[in-house]
């Protein structure tokens, strides 16, 4: 059974005359441990696509099941239930600034059950560890650079073994060294984890670390980039 | 998450945000601590207006107090006729029957000569009317032509008597009336009189020329022991002139009380006070907040997209605003503490800071912190994780 199933989804912002249709008609498919790439132009959709499979938006036409779920109409609790099984990457960093980097992939896990503050920082730690910040665990973000940031939002993501990770151009504010980095990081942790990932990028620099990407235009899903 | 680890949870990140930013930190425990000083001072100065109010009434000995009805409060007496209280005697239980003058008389202060009003009580020495020792120590000097005793605890603008009466015999002017001073007594100011001094009534008569001596501003009953006071009252007020209020001790007190509370715009005033520190600490609090809210929008919204439920969000502003409330209220009440202390030496007024006066304001700033922070949180709505992409 696939971790994603996207069935017809359609999705529109606005009503009426300015109503503007962002996916019209998406198919997809992505099974246990795949990394999917999804690419295209600006407003092609994708981000509209990536946030109604991680439960931020609430859609109503089709059918996106997700680990089992169907996201078509869910109730609020049942998408902010599903986005505990899901990391997201953002653009930007996202992380808390008024905490460190310790206690911001922490509080990815203060939402488990079960765990102590010391369990909490000791997997908080180990993962800081694995995307190679273990001297930076008590650094702030103000006190790290931009790829440094994105390591330990990459971190936050995968601290609490999530089934799924939606990225959404993890690379567009990083150098060339180090989006690479920061994707390969990714690819090998997801790996050992067995974490699907699908990622949605413009930076046709990381499409090789994909097992298959897909090119999104105008709302379809017209094949794979060249 | 079980609500008490999410509470404190919420409150760990309340607090690593709020001690992030210290200067924004500092402004709204500025702001609090203001609302505080205000509440706590309105409010003592409130309390220490009742308390110096009834300073006198508590003092005096009696069973029953006759007033005028007009009579508002007792710095401002309508007199009455000194036959009402011998027709008291009607009833077998009354022993005794004292008239009572009261009026305001300029003092002359005997060190720079200076003018100043003060209130005069003429009534029998011999009698047992005002508590204290120092008061019926001095009853044989008083019986004495042109004699007074003078409150120590007035403002000092009246004169350093005490310290000029053990120097020398002391001689000084009220109503441009040549007057001795034979001694001193405590009862304090209280917002209507600056100053209270004793004399007989005869002495009384002679310093206000102008007074008739039939007309009366209080008589105080004595009853013989074993009556029944009430029953005495109920007799009285049914026989006596209707113009007349004949009370308790405990309903006179009652009385000048809520002249000040109801009739005089005092309490009022003090009362608007309190709401407006409160209003005021109010919006400063909501303002902190709010932009505290809306400058961590996008951690907010990335928290939302981690997956944590939004009443978790609620509990990190509430939270917010209950440590807010704290950190302010401490060193307010401190500060308060040093106002009072300050406040008593300017006004010779006591402000005592009880426990349950700290109680009531921190109950207060508490409500105004949550009431805040409860507004504030509906900005927690527009933390939307979709926009975070």
């Amino acid at each position: 059974m696939p971790v994603i199933s996207v069935k017809n989804l359609s999705f529109s912002y606005g009503t009426g005359a300015l109503k503007r249709d962002a996916l019209k008609g998406v198919d997809l498919e992505i099974e246990k441990g795949e990394i999917v790439i999804l690419t295209g132009p600006s407003g092609s959709g994708k981000t509209t696509l990536l946030t109604v499979i991680g439960g931020l938006r609430a859609a109503f036409d089709g059918s996106v099941e997700v680990l089992g779920q169907q996201m078509i109409g869910a109730e609020e609790s049942t998408r902010v239930a599903l986005r505990q099984h899901i990391g997201f990457i953002f653009q930007q960093h996202n992380l808390l600034k008024s905490l460190t980097s310790l206690q911001n992939v922490c509080m990815a896990l203060e939402l488990r059950d079960g765990l102590s503050e010391y369990d909490r920082q000791k997997v908080a730690g180990e993962m800081l560890k694995s995307v190679g910040l273990s001297d930076f665990l008590h650094k702030k973000p103000d006190q790290l650079s931009g790829g440094q940031k994105q390591r330990v939002s990459v971190a936050r993501s995968l601290v609490a073994r999530p089934d799924i990770i939606l990225a959404d151009e993890p690379t567009a504010s990083l150098d060339k060294q180090n989006g690479q980095e920061i994707v390969h990081i990714l690819k090998r942790l997801a790996r050992e984890q067995g974490t699907t990932i699908l990622l949605v990028t413009h930076d046709y620099r990381i499409l090789d670390v994909a097992d298959r990407s897909l090119l999104l235009e105008d709302g379809e899903i017209t094949g794979t980039p060249t | 998450m079980s609500p008490v680890k999410a509470f404190f949870l919420a409150s760990r990140l309340a607090w690593r945000q709020l001690t992030h930013e210290k200067a924004n930190l500092f402004a709204a425990m500025l702001g609090v601590l203001f609302a505080c000083v205000l509440v706590f001072m309105q409010l003592g100065f409130k309390d220490s207006l009742y308390a110096s109010i009834i300073k006198l009434p508590v003092a005096m000995e009696g069973d029953l107090f006759l007033m005028h009805k007009q009579t508002e409060a007792i710095w401002r007496t309508v007199s009455f006729s000194r036959q009402q209280l011998k027709r008291a005697f009607a009833l077998p239980e009354v022993e005794k029957a004292v008239p009572v003058y009261i009026w305001m008389a300029q003092w002359k202060n005997p060190d720079n000569k200076t003018k100043r009003t003060l209130q005069l009580l003429g009534y029998d020495p011999d009698t047992k009317l005002l508590k204290g020792k120092d008061i019926r120590e001095n009853k044989k000097r008083l019986l004495m032509q042109d004699t007074l005793i003078f409150d120590n605890l007035s403002r000092p603008e009246f004169g350093p008597v005490e310290k000029m009466l053990s120097e020398q015999r002391l001689f000084t002017e009220i109503n441009d009336h040549k007057v001795e001073v034979v001694g001193t007594f405590k009862i304090g100011p209280s917002f209507a009189a600056d100053g209270n001094a004793i004399t007989s009534a005869l002495n009384f008569l002679r310093i206000f020329p102008e007074r008739l001596p039939e007309r009366i501003d209080l008589g105080v009953i004595y009853l013989k022991p074993g009556s029944n006071i009430l029953t005495a009252q109920a007799f009285l007020q049914r026989r006596l002139d209707e113009d007349l209020n004949v009370m308790t001790h405990d309903e006179m007190i009652a009385a000048e009380m809520s002249y000040w509370q109801d009739n005089a715009p005092v309490g009022f005033i003090f009362g608007f006070g309190v709401v407006i520190g409160l209003v005021v600490g109010m919006v400063i609090v909501y303002q902190i907040l709010f932009t505290d809210i809306t400058n961590h929008l996008n951690e907010y919204a990335t928290l939302k997209a981690l997956g944590y439920p939004h009443y978790y969000l609620t509990f990190v502003v509430f939270t917010a605003s209950l440590i807010l409330a704290i950190i302010g209220f401490v060193p307010g009440l401190i500060l308060s503490a040093a106002l009072y202390r300050l406040s008593e030496g300017v006004l010779y007024i006591p402000m005592p800071l009880g426990l349950g006066k700290i109680l009531t304001i921190f109950c207060l700033i508490l409500g105004m912190c949550i009431i805040s922070g409860s507004i504030a949180m509906k900005k927690l709505k527009s933390a939307n994780p979709a926009d975070m992409f």
